[in-house]
């Protein structure tokens, strides 16, 4: 029982974007960074978003954190890149169902793709807020940004 | 009264494990299916039987306010919460009762003697000296006293092993110093500071020293005034009492000239709205109605562990210790943090590629406990230059077999993330 939870949450999916985190770089001419930082963990990240009117054209991150935490900014960035602000938004929600182990996930299995490799964290709910830390600062980035165009 | 755990005292040249497993009845519960094998016992330690007996007891039998009434039961509640004072009185082989404060934990008792003495005797342009290896509970109420004070907090540096650099402990002593704060055993390193003899190096200046005891009073036999401390500390809940209650030792004379620390009910003689008479020691100290279960409380785990030889305790222990951290670092890509010369039960450990919630999450599945983060110690993580370690830790209960657990356990986890 505990080791099949085990290869739920350690999916192969997850320890390769751990081991080789994907667009895991400083952005220069990013429009809004945001650090995110879990005080408990002391997993600690900076999310970058280039927009594009309603659009991220880049994300990457940096930062440190458990292999939950990495995958999960990692995947994120691959899925979010090219989607609108609402869209990102609308991952958002159904991410944080997944995890959360919520059945109204908003979606399929399919439709999450890649995603669908953070079901098992439902199992482990002091990982939750791992996974989840990369999407909030995302959000908040976002967000950010919806401040400084509103106050121009 | 009779007692309700499995041991009595005898003469033994090894631990009885079994009799005293039997003794902590949660340590035979099952965790995700599998036995429980629990090793962060820095965080806290697990409660035996007389000592969950003694609190029932208390409270079926025995309870009413301290202090405050004529009645058979707040007599008999006094008399139960004032054995306890003595009892840890002569566990720490204090002078007298009246240096025996009880208060909720050792954070509790650094705050006190922070906001009392501190503020007394700290002013502008002093120095209070703490070391690198501190838990934060022994940083941040020195801090704030520094703030308001605009004193300066002075750290003395530890070695790449985790040791204190005494020279360098010596050196920050200064006529400036008013107090030094200095923990006997390290939680996140499981050095053991050589407080004696650092105590000597600040008395020899005229500094009084706070030892902050919460990990070393599990571990081994503590006698404030052969250590000369003036001021020792330590929580319950890590020597097997209950959360809630802990100990401030001072001596007389420094908690005489120490203003209180709460006003409130017990903690006078006379109440007029023009002025209060304070109370003697200790009561000045124990403002409103205590923890008065958790004192009994207190005193029971004390009658416990009293049942064994130090020396044998000591003894498994460190054999435990030698044990694990022979087999851990034996395993590649494994680290151990802390190599101090003198250790008490802590090994810290980190593994390449390998975050130490993750080796946490693995090891919970096969019923393990440890702990893993910064062990509310950042600055010791930041001296190695990492964000967190996993930690086990030991207590006296603890097997040769649960060792083998956990190096199984660690070597499943590179399994698992693919680097065996
Ligand atoms: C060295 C040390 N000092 C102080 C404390 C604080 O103890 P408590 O939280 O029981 O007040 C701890 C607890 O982790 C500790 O390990």
């Amino acid at each position: 029982m505990s080791d099949l939870n085990l290869k739920a949450l350690y999916q192969e999916i997850i320890l390769d974007h751990n081991r080789n985190p994907r667009n895991f770089k400083k952005m220069d001419d990013a429009s809004c960074s945001v650090d995110g930082y879990n005080p408990l963990c002391g997993d600690h990240y900076t999310i970058f978003l280039k927009l594009d009117h309603d659009i991220i054209r880049e994300i990457s991150f940096q930062g440190s954190g458990c292999a939950i935490s990495k995958a999960s900014a990692s995947v994120m960035s691959t899925v979010l890149k090219g989607k609108t602000r609402a869209e990102a938004e609308e991952w958002f929600e159904k991410f944080h169902h997944l995890v959360r182990g919520e059945s109204n996930s908003g979606g399929s299995m399919d439709e999450l793709g890649k995603l669908a490799a953070f079901a098992g964290v439902s199992e482990f709910p002091a990982r939750v807020k791992c996974a989840i830390l990369p999407w909030h600062t995302m959000k908040n980035a976002l967000e950010e940004k919806k401040e400084t165009v509103s106050t121009e | 009264m009779k007692t309700t755990g499995i041991m009595t005292k005898q003469t033994v040249f090894s631990l009885p494990l079994n009799q005293i497993r039997k003794d902590f009845p949660i340590l035979s519960t099952n965790v995700h299916g599998k036995p429980l094998v629990y090793l962060d016992n820095a965080a806290s330690a697990q409660k035996p039987l007389p000592v969950i007996d003694a609190i029932r007891r208390y409270y079926l039998t025995e309870h009413s306010n301290v202090h405050r009434g004529v009645h058979y039961l707040s007599e008999r509640a006094t008399g139960k919460y004032e054995a306890a004072r003595s009892t840890v009185k002569k566990f720490l082989n204090a002078d007298s009762e009246r240096e025996i404060i009880f208060v909720r934990g050792a954070t509790e008792a650094i705050n006190l003697v922070a906001a009392t003495f501190g503020r007394v005797n700290v002013q502008a342009g002093d120095e209070v000296l703490i070391t690198e290896l501190e838990h934060h509970s022994n940083i941040v109420p020195w801090q704030m006293l520094c703030e308001e004070k605009n004193a300066l907090l002075r750290v003395a540096p530890i070695n790449d092993r985790g040791e204190v650099i005494l020279e360098e402990f010596d050196r920050l002593l200064s006529k400036k110093t008013k107090i030094a704060a200095i923990s006997h055993v390290s939680n996140a390193l499981g050095t053991v500071n050589p407080v004696k003899h650092m105590i000597e190096m600040a008395h020899r200046k005229g500094i009084p020293v706070l030892v902050d005891g919460a990990q070393a009073v599990p571990h081994m036999r503590i006698d404030v005034r052969d250590l000369d401390a003036d001021f020792y500390v330590f929580s319950s809940h890590k020597v097997f009492g209950p959360t809630g209650i802990g100990i401030l030792y001072g001596k007389a004379g420094f908690l005489e000239s120490m203003p209180p620390y709460q006003g409130g009910g017990d903690m006078i003689k006379s109440v007029t709205f023009e002025k209060t008479i304070f109370n003697d020691l200790p009561y000045k100290f124990e403002a409103g109605t205590p923890d008065i279960a958790g004192a009994v409380g207190l005193a029971a785990a004390i009658d416990y562990i009293n049942l064994f030889d130090w020396h044998v305790v000591e003894q498994h222990e460190q054999e435990l210790l030698r044990h694990a951290q022979e087999k851990l670092a034996a395993i590649s890509g494994l680290h151990i943090i802390g190599e101090a010369a003198e250790k008490a039960g802590v090994v810290s450990f980190i593994m390449d590629g390998i975050h130490p919630h993750d080796i946490g999450t693995i090891l919970d599945q096969d019923g393990i406990a440890i702990r893993t983060g910064h062990h509310c110690a950042q600055p010791v993580m930041k001296r190695y230059g990492i964000p967190a370690t996993a930690r086990a830790s030991f207590a006296f209960y603890n097997t040769r077999e649960e060792i083998e657990a956990l190096v199984k356990g660690v070597l499943n986890v590179k399994e698992i993330f693919g680097h065996v």
